[in-house]
């Protein structure tokens, strides 16, 4: 294996900053989370220059897979101009020469995200990263890691069920609202890090492979393209996804592009009015640039 | 009659074991502490038959290794040998060579537990109808509304009252945890249920009425029971036949009557003896 200094610019860094060694193993675990999909595959993960729990998990997966061609768009809550997606590019332009950036959804290869999947749906030629702070969904009823993986490896997931079947006796519907366990090609069940419910369906059968990195919690798993992912649910309560109607039950429009199918956050102005605008900043622009 | 479960030679060790472990243990050494190696023999070749619709009764001291028997037959410990055979439907399972999936399996759908504590049996921290939920989600019941009415049947039938299926058993008084704990064993309707000193440190009448309940599913359901007891009261009220266990061996086996009116071996002389 040949690591290939870079020392032009004063950049003593490795490509991608991690060494070959390190980017190595990422990526077996990389190929052994496809080949068991939704299975937790722990990895050495290793020291980054930022905090564990900003993202290193999704960072060391993006460094491991990332070459000289690759068109890079990192989003953080669906926004590329936030602190945490604006910081991890530019690290990633720093330490990888000759990749490009886009905040473009359409034109990228490779997408670094934090707790959110674009509304564009993605493609075969591309790869999503998502940032993981809890991969294990279990650990809300079990606190044994050891027990945790027996219960894994059973497919054993009544426990949750049993959380989810309190959350309709208590408030007749079922309240997470976010890392909404879901069971990946009919075994594991993942936690699909922070994402809202909104964009748990795009999981399901999705022609874009699917990565998700914890750096703190050190695990790598992932929903190869075309896989099922079923959200867990009852027969006769079903899975649903935010409701994004007023109080006359007509769909809120994105404020600023008008969109009426995308995910939206809430804004509330000083006196006190809400506006509700997409979250994803790539698909308000695009709406708003064909209007 | 249809045998249910075959045990034999059922034996567990706690500790390092050596070859005299055996022979300087049990009720003739007066111990079931090795002296040679610090072990412990909690239960040494115990066998019994099953059958059909039958209670039978594991009565002796506290340390006779009468609950380990039980703990082992339901998976909550790992036996250091001998083997079982439950008898299901038309297909036999030798349970210790099952798999962990499969005794889950088992465990789940076919097998009951009702612990002395119930907070070995009831999770405290989810409400009754969810912890009757639990097991039937464990059977691959997946339909609320299904679970639901499952859930509010059992509890009726044990006479916990409906308006508190969605309180925690943890403030239950002891005698309604003990109810709830019988219908989150029941919920699946297992051909076997073990019960592990149900009624010991609950008040006499509730003692009575949990007795009832038992005798009355064991009517209506023809569920075979093991019953873990010191109480002579309970064995001689609930089971047709019953073993006698003293420091991890069986010392007396036979029917119930036979037993409490003419116990034979010096030890279960003295515990009927000293009880009626």
């Amino acid at each position: 294996m040949n690591a290939t200094p870079l020392t032009q610019g004063g950049n003593a860094y490795n490509f991608g900053f991690l060494d070959e060694y390190a980017k190595k193993e990422v990526r077996r675990a990389v190929l052994k989370a496809i080949a068991i999909p939704g299975y937790q595959v722990p990895y050495a993960s290793r020291e980054m220059p930022m905090g564990r729990g900003f993202g290193t998990g999704g960072l060391q997966l993006t460094l491991a897979l990332i070459g000289p061609d690759e068109v890079m768009k990192v989003i953080d809550q669906g926004s590329d101009d936030s602190v945490n997606a604006v910081n991890l590019r530019r690290f990633i332009e720093m330490t990888c020469p000759g990749v490009s950036t886009t905040t473009k959804t359409a034109e990228c290869t490779l997408i670094q995200s934090r707790h959110r999947i674009p509304e564009l749906p993605l493609t075969s030629t591309q790869i999503i990263v998502l940032q993981v702070p809890y991969p294990d969904p279990l650990v809300v009823v079990e606190p044994s890691e050891d027990k945790r993986k027996t219960m894994h490896g059973e497919a054993d997931y009544s426990r949750l069920l049993v959380k989810l079947y309190e959350d309709i006796v208590k408030f007749d519907e079922i309240t997470i609202s976010h890392r909404y366990p879901t069971r990946i090609n009919g075994h594991y069940v993942i936690d699909p890090s922070p994402i809202p419910r909104w964009d748990v369906p795009k999981l399901d059968d999705s022609a874009a492979l699917i990565l998700f990195g914890a750096g703190r919690e050190k695990k790598i798993y992932a929903v190869p393209p075309h896989t099922r992912a079923e959200p867990l649910a009852f027969s006769d309560v079903p899975f649903r996804v935010e409701d994004f109607r007023d109080g006359a039950g007509q769909r809120r429009a994105c404020a600023r592009c008008g969109s009426v199918d995308s995910f939206l956050d809430e804004f509330v102005s000083d006196s006190g009015g809400k506006t509700y605008q997409c979250s994803d900043s790539d698909w308000c622009d695009g709406v708003e640039a064909s209007a | 009659m249809n045998k249910i479960l075959e045990v034999r030679g059922l034996s567990k060790t706690y500790g390092p074991g050596c070859p005299q472990c055996v022979e300087s243990t049990g009720p003739e050494a007066d111990t079931n502490l090795c002296p040679h190696c610090g072990s412990v023999v909690a239960i040494h070749d115990v066998s019994f038959d099953l059958f059909e619709g039958e209670i039978l009764g594991v009565m002796g001291e506290s340390g006779s290794g009468k609950s380990t028997v039980v703990k082992a037959l339901y998976f909550d410990q790992v036996p250091s040998s001998g083997e079982a055979i439950f008898y299901d439907s038309d297909k036999q399972h030798e349970l210790f060579a099952l798999n962990a999936a499969r005794q889950r399996w088992l465990r789940n759908h076919r097998f009951g537990m009702v612990y002395q504590n119930p907070n070995l049996g009831l999770n405290f921290n989810i409400s009754a109808g969810g912890n009757i939920a639990e097991r039937l989600l464990m059977s691959d019941l997946m339909d609320y509304g299904a679970i639901r009415e499952r859930a509010k049947a059992l509890l009726a039938r044990t006479e916990v009252l409906l308006s508190r299926v969605d309180d925690l058993p943890k403030h239950f008084s002891g005698g309604m945890q003990q109810r709830v704990q019988i219908a989150k064993a029941l919920a699946t309707q297992p051909p076997l249920l073990f019960l592990d000193e149900v009624s010991t440190g609950l008040d006499l009448s509730v003692q009575a009425r949990i007795l009832d309940l038992i005798l009355e599913i064991q009517q209506e359901l023809k569920t075979a029971m093991v019953v873990v007891t010191h109480d002579l009261g309970v064995i001689r009220l609930l089971t047709g036949r019953a073993i006698v266990m003293k420091y991890g061996r069986v010392i007396e086996t036979g029917l119930t009557d036979q037993i409490l009116e003419d116990p034979q071996h010096a030890y279960t002389q003295r515990l009927v003896a000293s009880a009626l």
